[in-house]
């Protein structure tokens, strides 16, 4: 009987373990094949100028538009989630507080989070022929915006709710209003803050289903808020859907560039955690 | 100098009182318009759920005022050109590749889970969660175009022949009626992948907050780990180790690009694992450029995304709800 058990549980622990290496192996070989695979294709060249005449069909040039592209639009779209989850947030935690409207809102932000891109995207899509608009960086920043408002908003909110306690009650012995007492609580949350940002702005750079009908397509590097713009995800895409192997060769080197970008900004996002919180009271 | 220094402060003291009181003032009228503000953002925020509904429902109103929901939902003919919408063939490819997904990632997905919650220390935790936080920051297209070099030509050189050999013969699901690679068996298995970390960041906060005295009087009583473990998971975690995986069906039923790279695109049913077929999400990305031109045809693919709204919607919330009570016993 005892020995029955054992041998459960030493098969249990060793599934768990094996699940969990399967999945760190996969996550090795993805990055493996990217590497392997991209790096063959990649130069200066490919990062350094936009495409020329005939790029799709083998000619000279590179995706910096969307390189630049996919970084306007990313920025712009984690700028306007900033100005609206921040708000949000600290609303939610000082005036709030736990009751039963805060859990309406985080229940509301979880399900914003569930929704598919492709569905955001449909939907900018339709306010955008509401509003007269064409595909452009404008549209493409405002439907990235909502993907990655939520992701912003839940990420932040874990942080805020570590906040010490203590923190309200000594800011309101002071006599400071609410108000300025959520200013002492965002100082307090900064690293968060910006483990959020980051965070966000990695999933906004590498999301493809909400831009693609936004913010459209151009050879051109991007200029103006209401003309279209390249993205790196899209560049990807379609360089693999045409039929030369030199093109879908710079597909795969897209890949690397994106994968490297978003690799970059995960690793500043765990610092940011780590580093910028030593100064935090806890 | 001196005294015409004091001369011009003294009057300033008397001046600054009533002054003060009206930065007090200023202050209070600045903590109101913020409020106000921030309470009116928030609630904009939660109704944006009704409005994307809602707008969606409005785009898509006149395919559905001029057909009826049961041709929509139960037609396998999809031809826009004249008129046909029957959205069978995208709804089985979705649900399709979906429940391949799953497949292949709920078990490992909810074993990691709760080796995380149950059996890891802290520090070594802290360190492998960045490793799943990477696993869902790799963005789509990318597991889409891992899909194409890596799975694709292992399902058409070594996996496809293999199982049309043994067990295609026997049942029609495992045999190979299509020899390139793409299908339901790639797009599966890839899609599998990237819902594996959400499953598990699900399973282990569920079980996280289970209470922890359940797991201490198993434990005196003699019992194992995995023996307490088990119970917890029976009397507290189901619903929401469930939850979990629902959450997880609902990210893979919304999953766009890496789908609409490796799923073949085809309409019509899928019989086989081996089968190419078509998903909601990459009707609606596939078709973006040329809706305008057909009658209705936008509105159709504005129906689709209604579709993949409802159904993610409905699992999200259910498995919400469970999971925010199931935190609430837990506190209480």
């Amino acid at each position: 009987m005892n020995r029955r058990r054992k041998v459960e549980e030493h098969f249990f622990i060793w599934l768990m373990r094996g699940s969990l290496a399967a999945a760190a192996a996969v996550l090795l070989l993805i990055l493996a094949v990217i590497f392997w695979r991209g790096i063959g294709a990649l130069s200066w060249e490919m990062i350094s100028q936009p495409p020329q005449a005939a790029y799709y069909l083998g000619g000279d040039g590179g995706i910096l538009n969307a390189i630049v592209g996919s970084i306007y639009l990313a920025t712009g779209a984690t700028l306007v989630a900033i100005a609206l989850a921040v708000p949000v947030v600290l609303y939610l935690h000082g005036y709030l507080g736990n009751g039963r409207r805060a859990g309406l809102v985080r229940l509301s932000l979880d399900i914003m989070w569930g929704i598919p891109s492709i569905v955001y995207g449909a939907f900018a899509f339709s306010l955008m022929i509401f509003l007269g608009l064409r595909a452009s960086l404008l549209a493409g920043t405002i439907g990235l915006a909502l993907v990655i408002l939520p992701i912003m908003a839940r990420t932040f909110d874990e942080v805020v709710i570590l906040a010490p306690r203590q923190l309200a009650e000594s800011t309101f012995a002071l006599g400071t209003t609410r108000l300025e007492y959520l200013g002492m609580l965002l100082r307090q949350t900064i690293p968060g803050l910006v483990t959020a940002v980051l965070l966000a702005f990695g999933r906004g750079i590498g999301d493809a289903a909400s831009v693609l009908f936004t913010a459209g397509y151009t050879d051109r590097m991007p200029e103006s808020l209401l003309q279209p713009v390249a993205s790196l995800p899209l560049a990807i895409f379609f360089q693999l859907g045409t039929p030369f192997p030199e093109v879908q060769a710079r597909a795969y080197a897209s890949a690397l560039v994106l994968t490297a970008i978003i690799l970059v900004i995960s690793l500043l996002a765990h610092l940011s955690m780590t580093r910028l919180g030593r100064h935090v009271i806890r | 100098m001196e005294i015409s220094r004091e001369t011009t402060t003294l009057p300033k003291q008397a001046v600054t009182k009533p002054i003060l009181r009206k930065i007090g003032l200023h202050r209070q009228v600045k903590d109101r318009l913020s409020r106000y503000s921030m309470s009116v953002l928030t609630g904009s925020v939660c109704a944006f759920i009704v409005v994307i509904t809602a707008a969606l429902l409005y785009r898509s109103w006149p395919l559905l005022s001029s057909h009826s929901l049961r041709e929509l939902l139960t037609s396998q003919t999809w031809h826009p050109m004249r008129g046909q919408f029957g959205f069978v063939p995208f709804i089985v490819g979705s649900v399709a590749v979906t429940l391949v997904a799953i497949t292949f990632s709920v078990v490992p997905a909810i074993f990691s889970g709760i080796y995380l919650a149950e059996y890891m220390s802290a520090r070594v935790r802290s360190m492998l969660k960045p490793t799943l936080d990477l696993l869902v920051g790799i963005p789509s297209v990318v597991y889409g175009l891992w899909g194409v070099l890596f799975i694709v030509p292992l399902v058409r050189d070594h996996i496809g022949p293999w199982a049309d050999q043994t067990l295609g013969l026997a049942i029609p699901l495992f045999s190979r009626t299509n020899p390139s690679g793409y299908g339901l068996l790639s797009a599966g298995f890839v899609l599998g992948v990237m819902v594996f970390p959400l499953i598990v960041a699900v399973t282990e906060e569920v079980m996280r907050s289970t209470p922890r005295e359940m797991r201490e009087a198993a434990l005196c009583l003699g019992a194992t780990r995995w023996e307490a473990t088990k119970l917890i998971v029976r009397r507290q975690a189901l619903g929401g180790v469930l939850a979990a995986v629902v959450l997880g069906l609902s990210r893979a039923f919304g999953e766009t690009l890496a789908v609409m790279m490796l799923l073949g695109n085809t309409v019509k049913t899928p019989q086989s694992l081996f089968d190419t077929a078509y998903s909601l999400p990459a009707l609606i990305a596939n078709n973006y450029g040329e809706m305008m031109s057909v009658p209705l045809y936008e509105s159709a693919l504005m129906a689709a995304a209604l579709m993949l709204l409802v159904v993610v919607l409905l699992f999200n919330v259910l498995a919400r709800l469970v999971i925010v009570r199931l935190q609430r016993t837990a506190l209480a």
